[in-house]
């Protein structure tokens, strides 16, 4: 057990043994998750924030379910029709939000590093939602506790993240995590979409599908972001699905026992056929239910995190 | 405490429970994390001798119902396991030291979100002073005179009596 932290910015800093102790605290969390009565008191009294200033449905609701569950307050922050379209900078949203005795302040942003400035700037909790294309941290320990739930271990695992990794925060936030406990991570897609420069994260990379997943015990899928991408990675949805859309009778190359996963939402027929995406091997639907336990552990764990605790960020 | 001492202090709190319940049909024992289980496991023994029939043990975990979450680290959150229906039934709360009565709030607390027992009582190995809630044990092991500082730590180790209880105190007693 080692959690000292105010913040949970990017797995990118985080030690094995944190990494683990969310892990771990998940688990029991997720137990709460199936009982009668799902609530736990571990943060009343206590207002928490989700401030996105990227648009965003489903990490949005499982953070605020995830604080629901725990008894706090939650308030949801549109900036869409919030000040920040006046001009407001995001220091003084935040400071404003603060003064409100906001405890926690969950956010997504456009851009990386925005989680990091708040957390200076701001004695509240500040978790990663997702900045940029740097991380989305509850995301890769949701993908990893997925992994180490249905295969018993992350060490030694093959894992191939497929799809579109330049612009992925998750993809990031995955190669951190399964880097740190010794799984095994190979890259592929478009050249365009996955450079060599991955290599420098320890990772495989690889242009080509059935050298990705011919060993592969997880295969992560990417959405592709088309309105993300300002110009055109490759040349069309249709050349992707043809050279590295995951079909039923591509997982004829596979291990028989590949787990599919997908942080969503899926573009049916893009990265993976629906009979796939449905199918007996897919666990798509239990990364949604883990996530949510794996927001309530975060948010547990940092509760007790102190700025002015030794080893705190 | 030596273990002899122990296994004594532990088959008093058995007797206690067999005087209150002629028969255990409607008891079931839960344990706190992480100092109840061993002890609920072991009573849970000494009364299915009693009673001949198998006690029913639960272990709970108390961490999410704490009421200082935001004055320290997080602590570990270790697994509930209740596997049968509370209600209706006569719960015995099993821990090992009842000190300042927050564990025990805490789990009355958590019990609640399991089911509605028709009665909670609560078991203790080691009584000491120093309460901070209007909460007393219903069978007691040992009371022990503690100072407020001192730390007790149990030691259980189940069926060869070497079972210990160690009281730490972190200055000399006055005398």
């Amino acid at each position: 057990m080692k959690w000292h932290r105010k913040d949970l910015l990017d797995l990118q800093s985080l030690s094995v043994e944190e990494i683990q102790t969310v892990l771990d605290t998940a688990r029991e969390f997720k137990a709460v998750g199936e009982r009668h009565i799902k609530k736990v008191p571990a943060l009343r009294g206590k207002t928490v924030v989700t401030l996105f200033v990227e648009p965003s449905t489903r990490t949005r609701i499982s953070f605020e379910l995830a604080a629901h569950r725990l008894s706090a307050d939650v308030i949801n922050f549109n900036a869409e029709v919030s000040s920040l379209r006046k001009g407001e900078t995001l220091k003084d949203t935040a400071r404003n939000l603060e003064a409100l005795n906001a405890d926690f302040i969950v956010i997504r942003h456009s851009a990386a590093g925005a989680p990091h400035f708040l957390s200076r700037v701001l004695g509240a909790h500040v978790v990663n939602a997702g900045d940029g294309a740097h991380e989305h941290p509850t995301q890769g320990l949701l993908d990893l506790f997925t992994m180490r739930e249905k295969k018993g271990r992350l060490a030694g695992l093959q894992v191939t993240i497929l799809g579109d990794i330049l612009y992925s925060r998750v993809a990031r936030s995955n190669i951190w995590g399964l880097r740190k406990l010794g799984a095994e991570v190979t890259l592929c897609g478009p050249p365009t979409l996955v450079p060599r420069t991955f290599e420098a994260m320890g990772c495989r990379v690889v242009h080509d599908l059935h050298q990705a997943i011919a060993d592969a015990d997880v295969i992560n899928l990417l959405r592709i972001q088309h309105e993300r991408q300002r110009k055109s990675a490759f040349p069309g949805l249709g050349e992707y699905t043809h050279l590295f859309g995951i079909t039923r009778s591509r997982l004829a190359d596979t291990k028989p026992d590949v787990l599919i996963m997908h942080p969503g939402p899926i573009n049916r027929g893009v990265e993976v056929d629906s009979d796939v995406a449905d199918g007996e091997r897919s666990v798509i639907l239990e990364q949604v239910t883990n996530g949510l336990a794996i927001r309530m552990a975060a948010l547990y764990l940092i509760n007790g995190g102190k700025a002015t605790t030794p080893g705190a960020n | 405490m030596s273990g002899a001492s122990v296994e004594a202090a532990i088959a008093r709190l058995s007797d206690g429970i067999v005087q209150r319940y002629a028969e255990g049909s409607r008891v079931v024992l839960i344990g706190i994390q992480t100092g109840g289980i061993h002890l609920a496991r072991q009573l849970a023994g000494h009364l299915a001798r009693a009673w001949q029939s198998e006690v029913p043990v639960g272990q709970l975990d108390v961490a999410m119902h704490r009421d200082d979450l935001d004055q320290q680290l997080a602590p570990k959150v270790h697994p509930t396991s209740v596997p049968f229906d509370i209600s209706g039934k006569h719960v015995i709360l099993v821990d090992d030291v009842l000190c300042s009565g927050r564990t025990s709030r805490a789990a009355l607390d958590a019990l609640n979100d399991l089911g509605r027992p028709q009665r909670v009582e609560l078991a203790v190995l080691i009584d000491r002073p120093h309460r901070e809630l209007p909460i007393q044990a219903d069978f007691i092991g040992e009371h022990v005179a503690t100072e407020p500082g001192d730390r007790v730590d149990v030691q259980l180790t189940e069926g060869n009596g070497a079972s210990q209880v160690f009281i730490e105190s972190p200055s000399p007693r006055s005398p």
